[in-house]
């Protein structure tokens, strides 16, 4: 199904999302990578608050190219998800709902996923000048030194991406390989 | 002797390293397009249609193609006759890759210490390999490398006995294993032969090899032709979402080796497989 949908990615959102949608996303959403993840994960094991409001929140694994001139960000593509597999659950524990990345994940951020109703989409790996189009606004709120890595408020409109894993934990990298192999007889 | 300056390999590995970035080279362009046309899969053909569209983007627009520009790793082949004057070749390079990465808005993603980490802020050092050759000129190119790929590589020691079928196994198990992490539609490099260290060496030079290529030895052509055929057949499609296009290309390089030994290294690369090369 396409769906075009505003966040937040409130509870409600979130399961109406199945694996295999096609989705057209438009909001705010936060960028980080691992770096970024240590340190709020650190923050949050202290008992410190994060750079931005957790709840319902969406986190785009994301280290841009610098923008040059003009631009609002550089390329901006997704980099690969399970690099944030050990932070993911504490992240989702603390409200935020939605992942953008690519690549597989562990069960146990599945299993996260189940229970906190959370949703891992992807962006196409490689698409970085494309997605670039859809980010419209951009702004450094944490981490600076971190370079790329840094943690930045994005506004997007209209972002091209596939529900991979959905709130009860279906998975488009097996049902979908599955589904093509049964169609070619293998 | 032909003296070569310093200052001339720092600028041609400048705008190699800028230009390697935002345009993709015309074989995997087209290797892409001859894919797009052969998927059936709907979600396939969608994924395939935004890769095409993302690397004409970044042609137009002067923009890096995928936003992880990779480590830079410079191959420079030097004829004999050459002598290169005026600085340090180390530098020269590394001092290239810098401007490049600086003056083209590339990213900077290599740490100084693979333990300890801390980001070198100019994407230096580059990974070099040279090469002495017969002749007057230094060949150069640029093969700036993804990560997202390159930990999805893998390097087995086989014993002889394993044979042929050993490495056909290899491949298909490392490309199933890898999976969506590499960004697939992919583009897979085998080297066989040598030492550890030369098979991985091979495997990163079939890279940077035309992906419409084939190996000169119609043995290993064939080898080529019947492994990218199968891994289409492993269904992990574009971006792992299903489909026949899993690979665009499979290149296989080869070196004698030892009578005790047949090192297989695979080298994955992503649907953005850059190389530039220019001779000096």
């Amino acid at each position: 199904m396409e769906k075009h949908i505003t966040l937040p990615l409130t509870e409600e959102l979130a399961k109406s999302l199945k694996a295999g949608d096609t989705v057209y996303l438009t909001g705010t959403i936060y960028t980080s990578r691992d770096a970024g993840h240590k340190r709020m994960c650190e923050a949050l094991a202290r008992g410190e608050e994060l750079p931005f409001n957790p709840q319902d929140a969406t986190i785009y694994y994301v280290g841009p190219t610098p923008a040059k001139p003009g631009q609002v960000i550089g390329s901006a593509g997704p980099t690969t998800s399970g690099r944030m597999d050990a932070y993911a659950p504490t992240m989702m524990s603390v409200g935020a709902r939605g992942m953008i990345g690519k690549g597989a994940r562990l069960p146990e951020v599945v299993d996260a996923m189940k229970k906190y109703n959370g949703v891992y989409f992807g962006a196409i790996g490689g698409a970085g000048a494309l997605l670039a189009k859809c980010i419209k606004k951009c702004e450094l709120i944490a981490f600076e030194d971190l370079g790329a890595e840094a943690l930045r408020e994005l506004y997007v409109e209209e972002m091209p991406l596939v529900v991979i894993i959905d709130s009860e934990g279906n998975n488009l990298y097996e049902d979908g390989k599955a589904a093509y192999l049964k169609q070619i007889g293998k | 002797m032909r003296e070569i300056q310093a200052q001339q390999i720092t600028d041609v590995v400048e705008k190699l390293c800028i230009e390697a970035n935002y345009y993709l080279p015309k074989d995997v362009q087209e290797g892409i397009c001859a894919c797009r046309k052969c998927e059936d899969w709907d979600i396939a053909k969608g994924v395939l249609d935004q890769i095409i569209e993302n690397y004409e983007i970044a042609e137009r627009e002067s923009v890096p193609i995928c936003q992880d520009t990779g480590m830079a790793c410079v191959f420079l082949e030097i004829g004999q006759d050459v002598h290169i004057v005026g600085g340090d070749l180390r530098e020269a390079v590394d001092e290239g890759v810098r401007r490049g990465y600086t003056n083209g808005y590339l990213r900077k993603s290599v740490v100084a210490d693979p333990v300890r980490r801390g980001n070198t802020g100019d994407n230096t050092p580059a990974m070099l390999y040279t090469e002495i050759v017969p002749g007057d000129q230094i060949k150069v190119t640029v093969g700036p490398k993804g990560f997202g790929s390159e930990n999805m590589s893998a390097i087995r020691m086989f014993k002889p006995s394993a044979g042929l079928q050993g490495i056909k196994d290899f491949i298909l198990e490392t490309v199933e294993t890898a999976g969506p992490n590499p960004c697939p539609p992919m583009v897979i490099g085998v080297g066989i032969g040598g030492t550890f260290d030369k098979a991985a060496l091979l495997a990163k030079k079939a890279l940077m090899r035309p992906v419409d290529s084939e190996n000169p030895d119609p043995f290993y052509a064939d080898l080529e032709k019947e492994m990218l055929e199968k891994v289409n057949q492993l269904g992990i499609g574009p971006q792992g979402f299903g489909g026949k296009t899993t690979a665009i290309g499979l290149n296989i390089e080869t070196l004698p080796t030892h009578i005790a030994g047949m090192p297989c290294a695979i080298n994955i690369n992503c649907h953005v497989t850059r190389h530039k090369t220019e001779v000096l």
